[in-house]
C-alpha cells in the first residue's frame, strides 16, 4: 500500500476512536485517578460549598475508616457475600446450564428464554417484588415452607436471615446470565467423552468432576470472576429490601460509600472507600487468577 | 429412554415455572384490590381483577411523567452509545494507526476497574460542567462504554481485510468503507449492543439516583425505589409500579432475545 494510504488510514483510525477514547478519558479515567486524590482531601459539604475550605488530610481519611466500626461491618458483610454468594451463584449457573444442555431435553429455546428472563428484569423492580415475597406473614416463601413444616422466618428482620434472603434473590437475578456462558462451554464438550465415561459405568458426579468440569475449567474461571466483582457492587439490593439493616447486617461497601458521599456529603471519606473497594476487587481477581493458573485451568 | 425424556423436560419445566413465579405473581398482584394481597395464606389471583392500581399511578403518583424520562434516557444513551462505541470499535480491529494495540489493551485492563470507583469525582466533575440534574448528566457515563467498543471490535475481526482493501483501490474513503461495506456487516451486532444498552441503562439505578433529583427527571427505578422505602405496605401498588418499570425491558428482550443471548456469546466466549 502507498504511503499516503497508509497515512490516511491512520488518520481515520484517529478520527473514528478518539471521541470513544475522549469520553472514556474524560468520564472513566479521570474520576477514578481523581478518587484517589480526593481520598487524601477533606472535600466536604463547606468545599462542595466553597472550594476554598479543601484542606488535604494525607491519610486521615483511611485513619478513620479503620477506627469506624461501620466501615467494618461493611467490609466483613461484603466478603461474607462474596464467599457465600460466588459457589452459590456458580453452582447455580452450571446446575441451569447442565439442565438446559441435557440432550433429552425438549423445547430447549423455550427454557433457555424462560431462565434467562431475570436478568434482564429492573433489579430495583424485582427487589421491590421480593421483599413481598419475603415478607413474614404475607409472603408466599414463608407461605410454601409452611407446607414443609418450617416455621415462618423473618427473612428482612432478622440480622441472621437477611444476608441469605437477599443472596436467595441476587442469585434469582443473576444466574441466567452466567448458565448462558455455560451454555456455550458446555457445548464445546464432546458428547462421546461423556458417552464413553458412561459406558464404563461412571455415575453422573463421577462424570461432572472428571469430565465435564476440567474441560469448562478456564469458563468456571471467568462465571467466578464476573461473580465476584458483581458481590463487590451489591447496591440497590440493601437500599430497596432492607436499607441496609437489620441492625448494619445488609450494609455493603457500595451503600456505605454512598450514604458517607451523598447522605453525609463527606466525598473525601467517601473516595477513600472507593478506592479500598478498587483495591479489594483487584486482590480478589488476582488471587483467583493465580489459583487458576496453578491448577492449570488456563 | 422416553421415560428420561420426559423426566428430563419436566425438571426443566419446575425449574423454569419457580424461575418466573415470582413475575407472575407481581403481575397478578397488581389486578387486586387495595388490601386484597396483606391477607394469609397469600391469595395468588385477584378476587376481582381492577385496573384501580395503574389508574392511581398514572393518575394520582405521575407515573408517565418517569415513564417518558426512562424512554427519553435509555433511546439517546443507545444512540449515542452506538455512535461513539461502533467506529471505535472498528478502528481498533481494522485500522492500523500508531499505539493502536497499547491503547487497546489498557482498553481491556479498564475493564476490572468498576465504574463506582471514580463515581464521587465524577459528581463533581459534572457539577463543575453544570450537568447535575440533567439529562445529559444520567447520559454521560454511557458514552465511556469499554465493553461496546471490545464487543464490536471482537465482531470486527472477522471482516476479511481484502475486501476492505479492495474498496480501498476502488477509490473509497475511509468514511464511506464504514458507512457502505462495514456497517452492513456488523448489522447483528449492532442490534446486541443496542439491546444491550437499552435494557442496561434502563435498569440502571445508582447513577441517576445519584445524579437526578429533580422529581421532573428521575427514571422509573428511582422512583420507584424512593417511594417503596416510603409506602411498605400498598403491595398493589408497589406490584403495579414494578410491572410498569420491568414490562417494557422484558417485552423487549422476549421479541428480539434471538440476537441478544447468541450476541452476548459472541463478546463472551470469543472473548
Amino acid at each position: 500500500m502507498s504511503a499516503a494510504g497508509r497515512a490516511s488510514e491512520a488518520r481515520a483510525g484517529w478520527a473514528m476512536s478518539s471521541p470513544a477514547l475522549a469520553a472514556i478519558m474524560l468520564f472513566f479515567v479521570l474520576p477514578a485517578i481523581a478518587s484517589l486524590f480526593l481520598s487524601f482531601t477533606d472535600f466536604d459539604i463547606y468545599a462542595l460549598a466553597d472550594i476554598g475550605n479543601l484542606r488535604f488530610v494525607g491519610l486521615a481519611n483511611y485513619a478513620r475508616l479503620i477506627e469506624n466500626p461501620l466501615f467494618w461491618k461493611a467490609m466483613t458483610n461484603t466478603l461474607l457475600f462474596v464467599a457465600a454468594g460466588t459457589p452459590f451463584i456458580v453452582a447455580l449457573s452450571l446446575f441451569a446450564a447442565m439442565l438446559v444442555n441435557s440432550r433429552w431435553l425438549k423445547w430447549r429455546p423455550v427454557w433457555r428464554v424462560a431462565l434467562f428472563a431475570p436478568y434482564v428484569t429492573t433489579l430495583v423492580a424485582t427487589a421491590v417484588v421480593w421483599r413481598y415475597l419475603l415478607h413474614t406473614r404475607y409472603g408466599l416463601i414463608n407461605y410454601l415452607l409452611s407446607f414443609f413444616g418450617v416455621p415462618p422466618i423473618d427473612w428482612l428482620g432478622d440480622p441472621h436471615a437477611s444476608l441469605p434472603a437477599i443472596l436467595i434473590f441476587v442469585g434469582w437475578k443473576t444466574f441466567g446470565y452466567n448458565m448462558i456462558i455455560f451454555l456455550a462451554a458446555l457445548q464445546t464438550v464432546p458428547r462421546e467423552l461423556d458417552e464413553a465415561a458412561r459406558i464404563d459405568g461412571a455415575g453422573w458426579f463421577t462424570r461432572l468432576r472428571h469430565v465435564t468440569l476440567p474441560a469448562i475449567a478456564p469458563t468456571v474461571l471467568l462465571v467466578s470472576v464476573l461473580t465476584v466483582a458483581g458481590m463487590f457492587q451489591l447496591f440497590a439490593e440493601p437500599y430497596v429490601m432492607t436499607q441496609g439493616g437489620p441492625a448494619q447486617s445488609t450494609v455493603t461497601i457500595l451503600y456505605f460509600m454512598y450514604e458517607e458521599g451523598f447522605k453525609w456529603w463527606n466525598l473525601g471519606s467517601g473516595a477513600a472507600v472507593a478506592f479500598l473497594l478498587f483495591l479489594c476487587i483487584l486482590a480478589v481477581t488476582l488471587v483467583q487468577l493465580r489459583l487458576a493458573k496453578r491448577s492449570g485451568a488456563i | 429412554m422416553s421415560l428420561r425424556r420426559w423426566s428430563v423436560t419436566l425438571l426443566a419445566a419446575l425449574v423454569a415455572l419457580v424461575t418466573i413465579a415470582p413475575l407472575l405473581w407481581m403481575v397478578s398482584v397488581s389486578f387486586m384490590a387495595r388490601g386484597e394481597a396483606a391477607q394469609f395464606p397469600p391469595p395468588l389471583w385477584p378476587a376481582s381483577p381492577t385496573l384501580e392500581n395503574y389508574r392511581l399511578l398514572f393518575g394520582t403518583f405521575g407515573v408517565g411523567r418517569f415513564l417518558l424520562n426512562s424512554v427519553l434516557i435509555s433511546t439517546l444513551a443507545t444512540g449515542l452509545a452506538l455512535l461513539f462505541t461502533i467506529p471505535a470499535g472498528y478502528a481498533f480491529a481494522k485500522l492500523r494507526f500508531k499505539g493502536r494495540d497499547a491503547i487497546f489493551r489498557m482498553l481491556v485492563a479498564a475493564l476490572v476497574v468498576p465504574g463506582q470507583v471514580g463515581m464521587l469525582p465524577l459528581f463533581l466533575e459534572l457539577k463543575a460542567m453544570g450537568l447535575v440534574n440533567s439529562y445529559a448528566g444520567a447520559l454521560v457515563p454511557w458514552l465511556a462504554g469499554i465493553f461496546g467498543i471490545f464487543l464490536v471490535r471482537q465482531y470486527c475481526l472477522s471482516i476479511p481485510d481484502e475486501m476492505l482493501e479492495a474498496a480501498r483501490i476502488d477509490g473509497a474513503s475511509e468514511g464511506q468503507i464504514l458507512r457502505r461495506i462495514v456497517l452492513p456487516i456488523l448489522t447483528p451486532i449492532i442490534v446486541t449492543l443496542a439491546i444491550y444498552v437499552f435494557l442496561s441503562s434502563w435498569n440502571d439505578f445508582m447513577w441517576p439516583l445519584i445524579i437526578l433529583s429533580d422529581q421532573d427527571l428521575v427514571t422509573l427505578p428511582v422512583a420507584l425505589a424512593v417511594n417503596s422505602r416510603q409506602n411498605v405496605q400498598d403491595y398493589e401498588i408497589m406490584m403495579a409500579g414494578a410491572v410498569v418499570t420491568t414490562l417494557p425491558v422484558l417485552i423487549l428482550f422476549l421479541a428480539l432475545q434471538r440476537y441478544y443471548l447468541s450476541g452476548l456469546l459472541t463478546g463472551s466466549v470469543k472473548g
